[in-house]
């Protein structure tokens, strides 16, 4: 495939399928005071869902209800779960140097620079030359080029998060794994993400999981959206929900047939739509 | 304002300072200066120094119980001129230095494995804390009858001195490196050693330098329990022969010594802690 114009390092095109396969996750509680049996709870059941090498697929639901851990998992970061997830029809069994994560904190190394954060994204024996300009452009990419050489605490919390987003990116990831990364993040400099995150999808359509609990960033980003969710009377969430939004991106925020979309989704989360005047934003 | 944004708070502050006028930015500026810091710092020595001064030129202690500043002097040039005091400041000297090396070694070695593996920490952890609660001067006997008086054992009681001080904030600190940054780097492929040099041993290098600090400070307090009461040099030694002999200009001679060593070897570190502070945190 052909790489984009305006990055030949940074990002290529490397996109892959990700598949789900009956996966779930139930947590043993570890506080078993006055000899109660410790009864698993079960947090993930049933999750079955194939997401498209280069698809942009966001995960909603309700906080606590498994969403980061279905991340986790798919990241290998989280290994006790069963089922199957496979990355590219191999499975996934521990960190895998396929995907990248952006956790929902920067997490940057406080005692590097953010270029020296961002290096430690990139894959493992790659050329010294090459990883530095990969770096380097991802930070153009990213609008941090004037502040690489600052170390986290000296830089907004917004510029961090694009640090980490970077850092993800600086893999040339396959599969890259979102866990709410603009959701602590004023409004205004959210919706600037996501505009980069759209931007940068374009230019490289890698395969996006991206975990959210607002409903309009999974409507304004996302090709589908999964909403998890609880059944009446079955334990632990599952998929209660497969969304597919219209509409090429960049999609209009006012349009109403997202905003019928949006309050079918917020009804799902357990939001009541009250009237019939919604809008978005 | 805009311009600001991306500076540290400090440097904001200090920037708001500078645009201020008035006496309280002297002040300020007074403390913040080499010069200012030192005056402020000295004048205390100083007071205790003439007070030392004027009470006996006022006679109102005998020479017995306080000989003058310049009786103390003149007791330590004339060791000097014997050719003993710097044979004993430099084998006092040399066993805290040994002791505090070897020690310390030994604390960041178990501190590290206790730190980072909690089986370990089972293992040693309540038996170094048992360890711990022993007086230091509950070792000399047994260290005198098991390696005599020789160097060993005022260099073995140093090294245990140095060693839990070390022990302790290494163990503690590794324990408690932020869990977020850890799982970040091994999200981005970091496992074992490499997880250990790049996320963990970075991340504590400022507990580690102040942990260094503390068992300096223990070492040379260790020293004097050691030389007192079995040595035939150093200033414990100067300290016990002294008082046998009714030399209290000699034995406070001694005394400042020790303070003046403790403090130029804890402000040497101190240097190093700024440094690594800067660096690391």
């Amino acid at each position: 495939m052909a790489s984009s114009t305006t990055m030949p390092y940074a990002v290529t095109n490397t996109a892959f399928e990700v598949r789900f396969d009956g996966v779930g996750r139930s947590f043993t509680a570890t506080n078993t005071r006055r000899g109660e049996s410790a009864e698993p709870r079960i947090v993930l059941r049933d999750i079955n869902i194939t997401v498209k090498p280069g698809e942009l697929v966001a995960i909603l639901g309700t906080s606590g209800c498994g969403k980061s851990t279905l991340l986790r998992i798919t990241a290998g970061l989280d290994t006790g779960f069963t089922g199957n997830v496979t990355i590219d029809g191999t499975p996934v069994e521990g960190i895998d140097s396929r995907s990248a994560f952006a956790f929902q904190e920067p997490r940057l190394f406080p005692w590097r620079s953010v270029t020296q954060n961002v290096a430690l994204g990139l894959p493992h024996g790659i050329d010294k030359a090459e990883g530095e300009a990969r770096v380097a452009e991802l930070l153009e990419l990213v609008g941090l080029s004037a502040s690489a050489h600052h170390r986290p605490r000296e830089i907004s919390g917004g510029m961090a998060q694009r640090a980490s987003l970077a850092r993800a990116l600086a893999r040339n990831p396959g599969v890259l794994l979102l866990d709410e990364p603009f959701g602590a993040l004023d409004a205004l400099t959210r919706l600037k993400m996501q505009d980069l995150l759209l931007d940068i999808h374009a230019a490289a359509p890698t395969t996006v999981l991206l975990v959210t609990h607002d409903v309009d960033e999974a409507l304004q980003l996302a090709d589908r959206v999964i909403l998890l969710g609880r059944m009446p009377g079955e334990p632990g969430a599952t998929i209660s929900e497969l969304v597919t939004v219209p509409g090429g991106r960049p999609r209009d925020r006012g349009s109403a047939e997202l905003a019928e979309l949006r309050a079918h989704l917020l009804e799902g989360l357990g939001v009541d739509r009250h009237t019939t005047s919604t809008f978005s934003i | 304002m805009s311009a600001t944004t991306d500076l540290t708070p400090r440097a904001q502050a200090r920037g708001k300072a500078a645009r201020q006028g008035g006496g309280s930015v002297r002040r300020a500026r007074f403390t913040s200066t080499r010069g200012g810091q030192f005056l402020i710092s000295s004048i205390l020595p100083i007071a205790i120094l003439l007070a030392w001064q004027l009470t006996s030129s006022l006679g109102i202690f005998t020479v017995g119980q306080l000989p003058s500043p310049e009786m103390v002097w003149l007791a330590g040039v004339d060791l000097v001129q014997r050719g003993l005091l710097g044979p004993f400041i430099g084998i006092s000297v040399q066993r805290v230095l040994i002791g505090f090396a070897i020690g310390a070694s030994l604390g960041l070695f178990f501190g590290a494995i206790v730190g980072l593996a909690r089986v370990w920490d089972f293992f040693f952890g309540s038996t170094f804390g048992a360890i711990r609660a022993v007086p230091s001067l509950a070792w000399v006997p047994l260290l005198l009858l098991w390696l005599k008086i020789g160097e060993e054992s005022k260099i073995t009681l140093i090294a245990i001195g140095a060693f839990f001080p070390v022990y302790t904030t290494v163990a503690a600190a590794l324990r408690h490196v932020d869990k977020q940054l850890v799982e970040a780097g091994r999200a981005f492929g970091l496992s074992g050693v490499q997880l250990f040099t790049t996320v963990q041993l970075p991340a504590v290098v400022p507990s580690v330098i102040s942990g260094l600090r503390l068992a300096l400070a223990q070492s040379w307090l260790f020293l004097v329990a050691a030389e007192l009461i079995a040595s035939s040099a150093g200033l414990g030694f100067l300290l016990l022969d002294s008082q046998n002999n009714g030399r209290t200009d000699r034995v406070i001679l001694a005394i400042i010594l020790l303070a003046v060593f403790g403090k130029t070897t804890d402000a040497l570190l101190g240097l190093f802690e700024k440094w690594a502070v800067r660096r690391w945190a």
